[in-house]
């Protein structure tokens, strides 16, 4: 090429746009996958919202609105979910050799796997803004305003990194998609329930309440509920923020051991 | 002889996996603009050093160079001169022929706009102009392995490598394939091949390594190891060379392997 070569950044740029780009593309061409990913948070917080709150108002919710509880548990095993199942493209590419073939071009190897982070953020995003719209249209009211809203996104980017990383990490130890699904479902549905997603720890068992409270998944619900429900609480939302960083670390550590092994 | 001009320098390449060796020091140049063929049985060694040539496996010992730069000192900059065509089916069968091409283009940083025009470009020369908004997954198989083709292609790659190019296709899409690979190498891309059909070699390469167990049998022009070995095909000359003179008998010894 006559023309000047793309520096570094430029480079990362424009392979990420690619990689983004053709992410996109696919669930676009896939539109069962984007009814489903509108319609299932909706399922959650209205299925949920109304499944439990006769016996939830019996019980010491507080704040005693369960759908305004259940609204943060919504967005974050919305968010659970997405990035749980988000890594297994990476593993058909494996299968079908397409991700070998990436390996090949100049493109640096983490864009591959950064794309994908940003590909997921950007679609739980999307999610977690409709299930915060719908819930202002049946009445959920934010104590800390629309900025709360976007707190809530932020700290669901944060939680979100990491089981994106856990499963991307996931496929690359694999050896085929088959086993992937099976081990994704069976670890989903228990980290859930031993969460704040659906009921809050005072009222779980102490040895339900004790796994709960090892569960990060827990601290983002906890944020989210303070900021929907009581407002701003600065130190408790940077206790959040350190735990959550420590956990991303962790699951990246993880996934970076797989990657290694897995892409050479 | 070591040229800055070759467009591959392969010396004494050699690769081991744990106690088998996959290639025992193999040896051979690919001049610009022509096309080779590595040719073996299954397990030859072929893909090995192919995978090396492309940066994906670290030789044991020996030397590997694409236009002038050693595959282990400089990966990512050889990265940018090979364009490699694997043997899976490695189009995204949910993409469309253009947006396969824009991918691969932004994978090797071409700019938005020089990336356009020359997936237009290559879209025309690959006879997919009509197609360019089709999936490749409706794509006839034919035109699926010219859009793969195509995609190695995006960067303008010194050499391009082609696995197994033609597996699959039937007589009319191979011979199809065979005139556009003779169009590239017009362009100034030297290409390397791995092929099982003789009958391919034959017709279109214009040199043939022989391999087998990890060792080059022989290397020539095809009609120069047809003379040599006094045979009339090329697949003559591969058994004679590979002493696979009997493929349908199994030694003794292997039927007996518990």
């Amino acid at each position: 090429m006559t023309v000047a070569e793309a520096g570094l950044a430029e480079q990362l740029w424009l392979e990420h746009r690619a990689l983004f780009g053709r992410w996109l593309a696919r669930l676009r061409r896939e539109r069962l996958a984007v009814l489903a990913l509108v319609a299932q948070p909706l399922v959650w917080l209205l299925l949920f919202g109304h499944l439990f709150a006769r016996m939830a108002a019996d019980a010491a919710i507080p704040g005693s609105d369960y759908l305004r509880y259940v609204t943060a548990g919504a967005v974050v095993m919305t968010i659970f979910n997405a990035c749980l199942e988000g890594g297994v493209e990476l593993l058909f590419d494996r299968e079908s050799g397409f991700l070998i073939r990436m390996l090949a071009t100049p493109a640096h190897r983490l864009a591959i796997v950064t794309s994908r982070f940003a590909y997921l953020a950007a679609l739980t995003g999307a999610q977690s803004v409709v299930i915060l719209a719908a819930a202002y249209a049946l009445g959920v009211r934010f104590a800390s305003g629309l900025g709360g809203a976007a707190a809530c996104l932020a700290i669901g980017c944060l939680f979100g990194a990491g089981i994106t990383a856990l499963s991307v990490g996931l496929a690359f130890s694999l050896r085929s998609h088959a086993q992937f699904f099976p081990i994704v479902t069976f670890a989903g549905l228990p980290l859930t329930f031993a969460s704040s997603a659906l009921v809050p720890l005072n009222l779980m068992p102490a040895w339900l309440a004790t796994l709960a409270r090892l569960n990060p998944m827990t601290y983002a619900i906890d944020s989210l509920q303070g900021l929907i429900m009581h407002g701003w609480q600065p130190g408790s939302l940077a206790g959040t923020a350190a735990v959550l960083a420590g956990f991303d670390a962790c699951c990246l550590g993880l996934a970076a051991l797989a990657l290694r092994r897995g892409m050479r | 002889m070591t040229g800055r001009s070759d467009a591959v320098v392969v010396s004494g390449l050699t690769k081991e996996f744990g106690a088998t060796r996959a290639l025992d020091g193999i040896s051979f140049r690919v001049s610009p603009g022509e096309i080779f063929a590595l040719l073996g049985p299954n397990g030859a060694g072929k893909t090995t050093a192919m995978r090396i040539l492309l940066t994906l496996l670290r030789p044991t010992a020996g030397v590997a160079r694409v236009a002038g730069f050693d595959v282990t000192e400089r990966p990512s900059l050889v990265r940018g001169l090979v364009g490699w065509v694997p043997q899976e089916r490695t189009a995204d069968p949910l993409l469309t022929a253009r947006e396969n091409l824009v991918f691969m283009a932004g994978l090797h940083h071409l700019r938005p706009k020089a990336a356009r025009a020359r997936v237009t470009e290559l879209l025309q020369f690959a006879g997919l102009a009509g197609h360019a908004n089709r999936l490749a997954a409706d794509l006839s198989g034919g035109m699926r392995r010219k859009l793969e083709l195509a995609m190695g292609l995006v960067h303008l790659p010194a050499v391009l490598f082609l696995d197994e190019p033609t597996l699959g296709l039937d007589i009319g899409a191979r011979r199809s394939l065979w005139a556009y690979v003779r169009d590239i190498r017009a362009g100034g891309t030297s290409v390397l091949l791995t092929t099982h059909y003789l009958e391919e070699a034959d017709a279109l390469c214009d040199r043939v390594a022989i391999i087998d167990h990890g060792l080059i049998m022989a290397c020539d022009t095809p009609a120069a190891l047809k003379a040599a070995h006094g045979a009339s095909s090329l697949d003559d000359v591969f058994l004679a060379a590979t002493g696979q003179d009997m493929p349908d008998q199994l030694p003794a010894d292997q039927l007996v392997t518990s």
